[in-house]
């Protein structure tokens, strides 16, 4: 039978370009092959119209490119190495080069999402066959004038020359290109070959960022625009019964205040006139559902794992046979807290709404979903839906979710006036959409000196791992192994938080298995490379991880740490994980004194395929291990009759510069497609950082904050 | 509402904010110098950082209406003709994953180094431990601090 729905993965289809008004040529290009076969770029730049394309590149007539980056940048450095990979395959040297944020189309594109650590893998492929194309249709260009034929000119940085010794820059033939058939067939550049990608290229937007422009959502103003403080319910579930704004209003700035369904915002002229006035609300909250406390979690989390029945997400061999034929049984049960994410740009978004259209700008993950969500919200044709992307301070996962842009819309539809809802940090910390608390219980059979049985069992709030987590390592590693999962619904708001479930997973694994090691008396790594040694690769195709890859991968790691065989007085810990189709390794070096442990280094081992943009591809690992440290040991979050607990950084502890230790990263050396490096640092720092105490001082731990675990426990430690 | 005249940058300013509010709302919203971060409010993230007479000072926690008389430096006038060293440096270690904390960060870095030109790993990590960077760029920030003193020596 026919699949109707094949995509031919045609260049024609994805790829048009035209001449500019204003000189130079315009390539649109859609990486996902989903626009429409008649889309016509725009002959105006001023015009960019991103309904049938999501990028663009821009040669002028001088030879120097402009990327319109579709993807959103949030600090995983896409908008650096996507166009990397385009330039390299366009073959103009990098100082040529200027990149832009690209505006939305709300309707054409799926994947206009900054997570997941996917732009990359997702866009590899598109992004260097749209290089290569416009190459060729350039080197075509140049060819046609001189009158030879393609296949004897060659290119160089942007440069074609022909067997004659003559030469063009790009800008001497766009106006020609613009004029040709877009070439079907190109040639990709041999990764030996690369100029660009794998080469450190400083961040895009640098001078920018170091001087202070404006980039960021809470940098944009409009004309007449109203700042925006909302009083949401103070605790999860509680609900607006009445309010006095008479003394807000007196506050000089504040120009109004207006509930929307159980909020309340206060609008202003300026930032700190609305945050005032937002203090100075009278409001009489009532209990709509139950107030739920921290102890109610951990007692519903028990229950589940004490329970029977669960959801089965994988299940191999016979878990029960394998326990009763056990010599030894290991089981423990690891905590979380819940955690906001606390980007350092609070949350906040600008909307207008008029007659004739809905402008929104701001900080957004999920540009297309939340333009959506808007239309329906205010009952709105997508099509009136205009939204721009700013850069964003942080993500996290957090600006997966729309709510502050939706606040926003409906404010000012309304009140009829262009407004930027701005989240004061308590405001951003009160109203999170919080990694939510788990619990893993594992449990292991041991006979004759192998692990025999796995079982898993997680219990979360409101929802459980994603579907391929169960497929992780040490799925196909261990013969009898089940991983079952349940949660509780609570009405406190949860979501995707910086690798989600994998975050703490990790930990949990990864520390049971410098356990199982202890207990079967075998080095740590050993363990985890036996088992690996069982999984052949392609062998289960449901399998996730790469048995071969991720061996390589801790190979790298030990051998760079010296593994157990450091200075005297260093004590090490390891952890290994797959995640987001990147494999890592781990070693954290710490040192006593006094009694209290100091991690002195991290050494990270990484095989993420091909590393498009290493300084980038390093400081993303360095700033996901420290996130990781920094949240096993101090992200505490707490619940009291519906209320968070903490909501400024008075009380909520962020890892600082003097707790973060040297990050060294080393990368496994392939040509395989890139892969993804937002996330996968973080998972196993926390394992590896407990593994470490463990060594050093003989104490497991097994609930996260590791601070409040140990100072219950009477020892102290400083990172 | 009253009216201040600020010296901001080398450039005197009248400015009219209500006398309780915080310097970095004045550089953000009235002067539109938003290059001066929110991250806290309280004093606590160091986002916010400006220099008062060439000292770091948290902007979110000094009202505008008592620095009449002192010499405010934004991020925006730290570079004279060409970027500060303390800039260079950030540049030259590509410090920034989000940057949203970057430019608190670099006002801290560069009020520092006019004091204390020569520092070691120790007194560059007491000096930005007001500093918070939710991306973990710690290791480069030290890196940065480090480099910039050598290029201003
Ligand atoms: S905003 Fe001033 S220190 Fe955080
Ligand atoms: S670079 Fe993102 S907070 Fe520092």
């Amino acid at each position: 039978m026919e699949n109707q729905n094949k995509i031919t993965f045609s260049r024609r289809n994805f790829i048009r370009t035209s001449a500019l008004a204003s000189g130079g040529l315009l390539i649109g290009f859609n990486f996902f092959s989903s626009c429409k076969e008649a889309a016509v770029p725009p002959v105006d730049i001023s015009q960019l119209n991103f309904k049938d394309f999501n990028a663009f590149i821009k040669i002028a007539d001088n030879g120097y490119v402009t990327i319109y980056s579709p993807n959103p940048e949030i600090g995983q450095g896409v908008k650096t190495s996507m166009p990397m990979i385009i330039a390299e395959e366009l073959d103009v040297p990098w100082e040529h080069v200027s990149v832009e944020q690209g505006a939305l189309d709300t309707k054409n594109f799926q994947r206009q999402v900054a997570g997941g650590s996917q732009s990359i893998r997702f866009g590899w492929d598109a992004l260097r066959q749209t290089g290569a194309t416009a190459r060729q249709m350039l080197v075509n260009a140049a060819a046609a004038k001189w009158g030879v034929d393609a296949s004897n000119c060659s290119v160089s940085n942007g440069i074609i020359t022909n067997l004659n010794g003559e030469a063009f820059n790009y800008g001497d033939v766009v106006d020609e290109a613009a004029n040709l058939e877009v070439p079907e067939n190109v040639s990709l550049k041999n990764p030996e070959d690369y100029k660009i990608i794998g080469k450190n290229a400083t961040n895009v937007d640098m001078d920018k960022i170091i001087t202070g422009q404006p980039l960021f959502g809470l940098d944009y103003v409009a004309d007449n625009m109203k700042y925006v403080s909302v009083a949401r319910p103070p605790a999860f579930g509680q609900k607006v019964k009445s309010f006095d704004a008479s003394e807000a209003k007196t506050i000089g700035g504040v120009s109004d205040v207006i509930q929307f369904g159980d909020k309340l915002a206060v609008l202003a002229t300026n930032t700190w006139a609305a945050m005032k006035g937002q203090k100075a609300l009278k409001v009489e909250w009532v209990d709509d559902s139950n107030l739920e406390n921290t102890d109610l979690h951990d007692q519903e989390l028990n229950k589940i794992l004490d329970s029977e029945g669960l959801d089965v997400r994988r299940e191999d061999g016979n878990i029960k046979k394998a326990f009763a034929e056990a010599d030894k049984i290991i089981e423990r049960t690891y905590e979380s807290p819940f955690l906001p994410h606390n980007c350092m740009e609070p949350m906040n978004f600008y909307a207008n709404v008029t007659e004739e259209k809905v402008h929104l700008v701001g900080p957004i993950q999920t540009p297309a979903g939340t333009a959506m969500r808007i239309a329906n919200l205010i009952e709105r044709d997508p099509e009136d839906i205009h939204l721009e992307m700013t850069r964003m301070g942080g993500g996290f996962g957090r600006r997966l979710y729309g709510d502050f842009a939706l606040e926003a819309a409906e404010i000012s539809n309304l009140v009829k006036q262009p407004v930027k809802v701005v989240f004061s940090r308590e405001d951003d910390m009160a109203a999170g959409i919080y990694r939510p608390a788990i619990k893993y219980r594992i449990k292991a059979a041991i006979r004759d000196g192998k692990v025999t049985g796995y079982h898993l069992k997680e219990a979360a709030i409101n929802s459980n791992m994603y579907g391929l987590i169960p497929n992780f390592f040490p799925a196909g590693a261990i013969q009898n192994y089940k991983v079952e999962s349940g949660n509780y619904k609570s009405n406190i708001t949860t979501g995707a938080w910086r690798a989600p479930y994998t975050n703490f997973l990790a930990f949990a694994e990864q520390s049971f298995f410098d356990e199982l090691a202890e207990a079967i008396d075998i080095d740590p790594v050993k363990l985890r490379l036996d088992l690996l040694a069982n999984v052949k690769d392609g062998e289960d195709e449901s399998i996730e991880y790469s048995a071969e890859r991720m061996t390589n991968t801790i190979k790298l790691a030990t051998e760079k740490s010296n593994w157990r065989n450091t200075d005297k007085g260093i004590f090490q810990g390891f952890a290994a994980y797959y995640s987001h189709n990147t494999h890592v390794a781990e070693v954290v070096d710490l040192s006593m004194s006094n009694g209290i442990p100091k991690i002195e280094k991290v050494t990270v081992a990484v095989d993420c395929g091909i590393v498009v943009n290493p300084t980038g591809a390093r400081n993303q690992i360095e700033g996901g291990v420290i996130d990781g440290l920094g949240h096993a040991m101090y992200g505490d979050f707490s619940f009291k009759n519906g209320r968070p607990q903490d909501v400024n950084f008075n009380t909520y502890r962020l890892i600082r510069i003097k707790e973060a230790p040297i990050v060294e990263t080393f990368f496994v050396d392939n040509q395989l497609s890139p892969t993804g490096l937002g996330e996968p640092g973080l998972p196993p720092a926390g394992g590896a950082l407990a593994n470490a105490i463990k060594a050093a001082t003989g104490q497991i731990l097994l609930k996260q904050p590791f601070t409040k675990e140990m100072q219950q426990r009477k020892t102290d430690i400083t990172i | 509402m009253a009216t201040y005249n600020l010296k901001i940058n080398g450039k005197s300013l009248e400015v009219s904010a209500d006398s309780d509010t915080p310097l970095l709302w004045v550089l953000r919203d009235e002067l539109k110098l938003v290059g001066t971060k929110y991250g806290c409010g309280i004093g606590q993230c160091g986002a916010c950082t400006v220099h008062l007479d060439g000292i770091a000072v948290r902007s979110c926690s000094v009202t505008a209406s008592s620095l009449e008389s002192s010499n405010i430096t934004t991020i925006e006038g730290l570079a004279k003709e060409k970027l500060h060293p303390v800039q260079e440096a950030w540049k030259e270690i590509d410090v920034p994953q989000c940057g949203y904390c970057q430019t608190g960060q670099i006002m801290t870095a560069s009020s520092f180094l006019s004091r204390n030109p020569n520092p070691d790993q120790d007194a560059i990590r007491n000096a930005m431990q007001g500093n918070i960077c939710r991306c973990g760029t710690y290791n480069r920030i030290e890196k940065a601090v480090a480099l910039a003193a050598k290029k201003l020596s």
